[in-house]
């Protein structure tokens, strides 16, 4: 990345003066995860002057764009030349910027087959809490040189530094797709989703919710066709299949909205991440599954408490994905170790501890 | 050679009375037959697979248990030894170097498939296990463990997570930090600690990401949780012959231009494939500049159209034979000349070093007329083999190990093709590692601040530098004399070589 660009220096100065007075920066993107994660706190430090696209070799299948470039823009530039970002990040509203997708490092509903936003990241430029700016990774898929510094910005929720410029894998859009819908209850679906992941099938994207299971099949058309004569269930038209995944991938879907009235009964909805094998969870409240049984949203009045070892007895984590009271946390508790290293971390990459304050965890 | 490696020689009294003080403290702990320190004993682990690296370590434990290992690390904790984990010692790039006063923590007895899970599509194995084992044991659920580094029958999961490990197959199927979900092992002060989960995510930072490829120098692996993937029901294998290097690189381009990711995608120039050919038979076009092993794998029916679909890419891109695998015994042929490719060169030449960068995939060609200048400035010839799919190159420089001169001018030869390929955009090690290998190259790839930002990263786990110290991040010390060495070269353009 050029350091001489004038907005990036401009940000250096900022981070520098930042670092000096020990004032803590909020770092923005598009604004539209402010929802996620601890209150954002600090002096708002704008990063979507930061915008366009770098590079992109649709035969390298990478992507390289700077971290305030709208999400919008650079799927648009990936569809013009037929590919895609696999990962389905979810976009929640309009202005979301690449940053924040990496920083906020959430997937959507094709993760369980083709990887997460980690998955795919293959460099990061990054100006760290002693105004430095650096780049981990690279623009090549197979890169072994030093720490993967640059994936493990991937959720970071921005604690370590600006994310400044970001190269991605990108992949082809799959030749054909289909969505089958079946009408099956929870014990069902999961049984089914379980059967089907060990078998080579053509499966992209599940989700289930209130007695029916929509299954999404990407790939070769003879192998998509294939798979839906072998599968069964009823075939959802295309444009109806495709406007009903993009209210899953956004979460404009009904369910992961809070009304007043949810609000009123005090419920949250939760992200359980479990072991896709893991049998029916028992919480009050409406559930929405994906990944094959690997995520688990529920929308819940239940104790916060409650919620996270109903995952952990899973084997898995819960975080609280949209609620008023974050009292008792977002993210589940880490042990004192894995505390320790985070820790250890902040220090090495913000030690005047500037970025995000608390966004991730307490103290982080 | 590269004495700066090494810490400063003790003197040898010294020397015995910290391995005396050791052994007896890991003699509280370990059974006598785990602990090894006389030199005949100690001797077959003071390398990895660079051979050209050897220290002989202090001490070398084999723990049995997890127990055992905590026990040692608090040992050489309180003591301040340093530890170098090892599993087969496969390694290509010295990550397994031993320290000379440190022990070498070798996890061969870790050697146990602890759980397959085929409803869950996991397989919980011990750090030892060998990578091939455990797609066998998987095959009988019709699964699989995907990545596949040329070493398979030998390289343990655990080395594998250290080097963050590809194969030939990694274009379709990813790398290990792909593959794997959860590593249990342990903190340098022999706390236990869990890395990612048995879900797709844990909370907080993704530590996983950084654990994978961090060669030995964050944690100890004794336990890991992998993914396992449904067997494909057929995989063909479409040889292409090309007759110059110019359209290979460009065929490679345009297979993934036209949307296609090939289960693998390899080249091979017209010097590795006679050198293979002398060693296995496997029908290559010896005639053409370079090949192309391209491969597809699914169902029968995504195979049969994304054949035709490669056919047509790698025709219309001047493929000048074209041959697809009948049935599985000629697919296996056409990879047996790829899979015996480093065997081979050394049956042409007395030693050879392999190179691991990767480049653009578009540079290829420009990559491959660099190294045929090279070989006529360094006087050495070169073989190249490459991940060409992922851009991934192993050109292997042949020379006589006897000859000093020889030696010198294959390392000159190895760090100008790492530097060129910096140059181009890629990176100095693509599946092997840093290890001791590549330092000097880091030097080269990474600025003083991103380097000291590397070592923050490590201090945050080992703020005392005790797991395998050395490796990796290059002190700022040795890249300015690195960086001295190169103004040198400048001014002192090797007399004795052929100058054009």
């Amino acid at each position: 990345m050029d350091t001489q660009d004038p907005v990036l220096a401009h940000l250096v100065e900022r981070v520098d003066s930042a670092r000096a007075h020990q004032t803590p920066l909020d770092i923005r993107g598009g604004g539209t995860k402010l929802f996620y994660g601890g209150l954002p706190a600090g002096e708002p430090v704008d990063v979507t002057v930061l915008a366009g696209i770098t590079s992109y070799e649709p035969t390298e299948l990478v992507v390289t764009a700077r971290a305030g470039t709208r999400l919008s823009d650079l799927e648009s530039a990936l569809e013009e030349h037929g590919q895609c970002l696999p990962f389905e990040p979810p976009r929640f509203a309009a202005g979301g910027t690449l940053g924040g997708m990496v920083a906020a490092g959430l997937s959507g509903p094709a993760r369980a087959s083709v990887g997460s936003v980690r998955d795919h990241v293959l460099g990061v430029t990054l100006l760290n809490g002693r105004a430095e700016v650096l780049t981990f990774g690279g623009q090549v898929a197979k890169n072994v040189a030093g720490y993967d510094v640059s994936r493990l910005m991937v959720g970071t929720l921005g604690i370590l530094g600006i994310i400044c410029e970001v190269s991605l894998k990108v992949l082809p859009v799959s030749t054909a797709t289909a969505t089958l819908r079946f009408d099956w209850d929870e014990s069902r679906a999961l049984e089914q989703l379980r059967t089907w992941a060990a078998q080579p099938l053509p499966i992209n994207a599940s989700a289930w919710q209130g007695g029916r299971l929509h299954l999404r099949l990407a790939g070769a058309r003879a192998a998509v066709e294939a798979a839906c004569k072998r599968l069964g269930g009823e075939r959802v038209e295309p444009a109806q299949a495709k406007d009903w995944w993009t209210s899953v991938r956004d979460q404009s879907a009904a369910f992961f909205s809070l009304d007043d009235a949810s609000m009123a009964r005090g419920e949250s909805v939760w992200r359980l991440s479990v072991p896709a094998i893991s049998g029916a969870l028992a919480l009050p409240g409406e559930q929405f599954i994906e990944w094959n049984g690997a995520l688990r949203w529920w929308k819940t009045g239940a104790e916060a408490a409650l919620v996270r070892d109903a995952a952990t007895r899973a084997g898995g984590h819960a975080t609280l994905m949209r609620g008023a009271d974050k009292s008792q946390g977002v993210f589940a508790p880490l042990n004192e170790v894995l505390m320790r290293v985070h820790q250890g971390l902040k220090q090495a990459f913000d030690p005047k501890r500037i970025f995000n304050p608390g966004r991730l965890y307490p103290g982080l | 050679m590269n004495s700066s490696l090494r810490p400063e020689s003790q003197d040898g009294a010294s020397r015995e009375l910290r391995q005396r003080e050791l052994v007896a403290a890991l003699g509280q702990v370990l059974a006598r037959e785990m602990i090894l320190f006389r030199e005949e004993d100690t001797a077959p682990f003071e390398c990895d697979a660079l051979t050209a690296y050897r220290t002989l370590p202090l001490v070398v434990v084999l723990p049995s248990t997890e127990a055992q290992v905590a026990a040692i690390l608090r040992i050489c904790h309180e003591l301040s030894v340093p530890i170098v984990a090892r599993g087969a010692g496969t390694g290509l790039s010295g990550g397994a170097t031993p320290h000379e006063l440190g022990v070498i923590l070798s996890l061969a007895k870790f050697n146990k498939i602890l759980n397959i899970d085929a409803a869950a599509c996991t397989a919980v194995v011990q750090g030892g296990v060998r990578n091939l084992a455990i797609s066998e044991a998987a095959a009988a659920y019709g699964l699989y463990y995907a990545p596949d580094p040329s070493s398979q029958i030998a390289c343990t999961i655990g080395g594998n997570v250290a080097e963050n490990s590809g194969g030939v197959h990694c274009l379709k199927y990813g790398l290990t930090l792909h593959n794997v979900l959860r590593v249990r092992g342990f903190m340098v002060d022999g706390e236990p600690v869990e890395f990612g989960s048995q879900s797709l995510d844990a909370a907080g930072l993704d530590l996983l990401s950084i654990i994978v490829g961090s060669e030995g120098m964050l944690a100890i692996t004794t336990e890991v949780t992998v993914k396992l993937i449904p067997k494909p029901l057929l995989a063909r294998c479409i040889m292409a012959s090309f007759s110059d290097i110019e359209s290979a690189g460009a065929a490679v381009a345009s297979v993934i231009a036209h949307g296609i990711i090939p289960a693998g995608l390899e080249m091979m120039d017209r010097a590795m494939t006679a050198a293979v050919d002398a060693f296995v038979h496997a029908d290559y076009d010896l005639e053409a500049a370079a090949i192309l092993l391209c491969e597809s794998d699914g169902t029968p029916e995504e195979v049969e159209e994304e054949i035709a679909r490669m056919e047509q890419v790698l025709k219309a891109a001047g493929a000048s034979r074209f041959e697809v695998s009948r049935d599985e015994a000629q697919r296996l042929k056409f990879w047996s000349g790829r899979k015996n490719a480093f065997p081979a060169s050394g049956g042409i030449s007395p030693d050879y070093m392999c190179m691991d960068s990767t480049i653009p995939r578009r540079c290829l060609a420009e990559m491959l007329r660099a190294i045929q200048q090279m070989e006529m400035k360094y006087n050495l010839r070169c073989v190249n083999v490459f991940h060409a799919g992922d851009g991934n190159l192993h050109p292997l420089i042949l020379f006589d190990a006897e000859d000093a001169d020889q030696m010198r001018r294959c390392e000159l030869f190895g760090a100008d093709i790492l530097e060129t390929s910096v140059r181009l955009g890629g990176t100095v090690t693509g599946e092997h590692g840093v290890g001791v290998e590549k330092l000097n190259s880091m030097c080269v790839q990474f600025s003083a601040a991103e380097r000291t930002q590397f070592l923050g990263v490590k201090r945050a786990f080992d703020p005392r530098e005790l797991l395998n110290p050395g490796k990796v991040i290059p002190t700022l010390q040795r890249c300015a004399e690195y960086g001295k060495m190169h103004v040198r070269r400048g001014l002192l353009p090797f007399p004795e070589l052929p100058r054009f």
